[in-house]
């Protein structure tokens, strides 16, 4: 095996990655025409800003919308799942209480039951509750997280010394106390890779928005483009609308992703060695 | 002092309690709860009374709905499609991540970090704009890439009802490839550097190193991602749905799951997508906890 036939491979499994992502970019510039016909990863004329005004224009301005309502439904819900998992997790590490690990065993459980599987039977529940079509029908069930509390018991071994937490009782702290001010800063590393995953995964979630969810102002960026997809088999000036406003749909996580690299790589590898 | 000590240990235990109570509530409520009432659900069927006067009722049918799931062509034909889709995707996906891995383990391998990070991307686009943009790359006139195959005298039709179950592979491989190459990787990094040394100095050669050696150290790895693979297999959805408005030979019901869409939102049957939900967590948790047994009784043998 040469050096030549190794890095040769990675580069060609390089180019099936990115070249997708290069038509994206490269398409984003396109006005219709260019879209259609011409050559697809050769630049064309430069559409971008109008392409962007096209997205701006349409229906008020409503893919702005879409854009605060993922922001809230990911962001604050990943910031919340996260302390919620965080709070599990050292519970199930650092306590010992009766029945702990069959409790434990009823979280695995949530991480082996698809969540799809389970986003029929919610509506069907939300449905009975008045839930419907509401904020709260998606934002409530993305908080949890069965995955993030078996990753934070995980990063609450690694990084909480048993000893830190005794000498911080030895010195009168309670219990609440000691978390804030002693484990909670220590687990830090480990909170922001369980909110990185959970950021993406509702960010990327589809299904329970789009069972729960008729009004479209309610939409996350990705309902919203998928609405807008299926308008462009009738309509195809959609289809600038849909690659433009996937292109920025997608920055900022490929933005998350670079800059947060060492948190996302220790998170895959706590995942998975244990 | 022995009062004391007895006085925290009820204090940590009611920390615990105090710590575990927002987790468990949302848990309760957000799976557990919707689980027992679909269970429910899914033993009553809607009739329409009469001549159709005074509405619909809601009868029970016991396990009726289950076996009209089950005897449903359509819902057994989804857990086909699924299975023939693990058995074309798993082995690519997780062949090519293992490969990769093991190429950017080698001591020839150079820009680690440029490599890791450039196959991970795809990850990071959601999973609905993944689809999109492969439907367009797979539309005549939208696509280079039909272009580029036609201009070497290829015609691959993605959007045919033979190649359908390949151009859905083809997604999610590429969405998935980088995430499991980077856990096998980081597994790979974790084996001591004296085995791989060791198994040099007896004259193995890299890919024999690689296949004797790194290969079984990464096995629970490897187990762990074949488990989520096929959980997540099952409830396959955006990308069949996003190709079907493309392609009518990916019907509405491909999937079970989108069975169970479809069977509540184009039948507003609730009761036939209640039993078709919850069919499919069960199968889904009773393979995943057969795989899990299956690979932790290999490790302790």
């Amino acid at each position: 095996m040469s050096k030549m036939a190794v890095n040769g491979a990675l580069v060609l499994a390089t180019l099936y990655m990115l070249l997708p992502l290069a038509w994206l970019l490269i398409a984003a510039t396109k006005d219709m025409g260019g879209l259609f016909g011409g050559d697809g990863f050769a630049f064309d004329g430069f559409h971008f800003t109008e392409n962007v005004k096209a997205v701006n224009n349409e229906s008020d301005g409503i893919y702005w919308r879409w854009y605060l309502n993922s922001l809230l439904y990911a962001g604050v819900g990943a910031a919340l799942g996260s302390f919620v998992s965080v709070l599990a997790g050292y519970a199930f590490d650092k306590f010992d209480f009766p029945g702990k690990e069959k409790l434990f065993g009823g979280v695995l459980l949530g991480v082996l039951v698809p969540t799809t599987a389970v986003a029929l039977p919610l509506y069907l529940l939300a449905s009975k509750v008045g839930l419907v079509n509401t904020f709260w029908a998606v934002f409530i069930p993305v908080i949890v997280n069965p995955f993030g509390v078996y990753l934070a018991r995980v990063f609450s071994a690694g990084y909480i010394p048993g000893e830190v937490l005794e000498a911080a009782r030895m010195d009168g702290a309670g219990e609440i106390r000691t978390f804030r001010s002693v484990a909670l800063p220590m687990m830090m590393p480990g909170f922001v890779t369980i909110f990185l995953f959970q950021f993406t995964a509702i960010w990327n979630n589809f299904f329970l928005p789009l069972v729960m969810l008729s009004d479209q102002k309610l939409y996350p960026v990705s309902l919203g483009l998928y609405s807008w997809n299926t308008n462009a088999h009738a309509s195809p000036e959609f289809y600038p609308l849909v690659i433009t406003g996937s292109l920025m749909a997608v920055v900022p996580l490929v933005v998350a992703f670079v800059s947060l690299q060492r948190h996302w790589r220790s998170g895959l590898s706590a995942g998975s060695v244990k | 002092m022995n009062t004391s000590l007895r006085a925290g240990r009820r204090r940590r235990k009611t920390t615990a309690a105090l710590f575990l109570t927002p987790f468990y509530v949302l848990f309760i409520a957000t799976m557990i709860v919707p689980i027992g009432y679909a269970i429910w659900l899914s033993l009553f069927t809607e009739k329409t009374s009469g001549l159709g006067f005074g509405g619909t009722r809601r009868v029970f049918t016991g396990l009726g709905n289950y076996a009209d799931a089950l005897g449903d062509d359509k819902f057994r034909d989804g857990f086909i499609a699924i299975g023939l889709y693990c058995l074309l995707y798993i082995p690519i996906m997780v062949g090519a991540a293992l490969v990769l891995a093991l190429l950017l383990d080698s001591a020839l391998a150079r820009a680690r970090r440029f490599f890791q990070l450039a196959l991970f991307l795809p990850h990071a686009v959601p999973g609905i704009i993944a689809a999109l943009i492969w439907v367009y790359l797979y539309t005549p006139g939208l696509s280079p890439i039909i272009d580029l195959l036609e201009s070497g005298g290829l015609h691959w039709d993605f959007l045919a009802s033979d190649t359908a179950l390949f151009s859905i592979v083809n997604i999610a491989t590429w969405e998935w490839i980088g995430y499991n190459m980077i856990i096998f990787y980081a597994a790979l990094q974790a084996i001591p550097r004296e085995v791989v040394e060791a198994a040099t100095v007896d004259g193995a050669g890299p890919v024999r190193i690689a296949v004797s050696v790194k290969i079984p150290m990464i096995r629970a790895a490897v187990a762990m991602t074949m488990l989520f693979t096929i959980i997540g297999s099952l409830q396959l959805f955006t990308e069949p749905s996003i190709l079907s408005d493309a392609n009518p030979a990916v019907g509405s019901s491909w999937t079970p799951n989108m069975y169970a869409y479809s069977a509540a939102f184009r039948a507003n049957d609730f009761g036939l997508a209640a039993a078709a939900s919850v069919l499919l967590a069960v199968f889904a948790a009773a393979l995943s906890f057969g795989v899990t047994r299956l690979s932790s009784g290999r490790r302790t043998a």
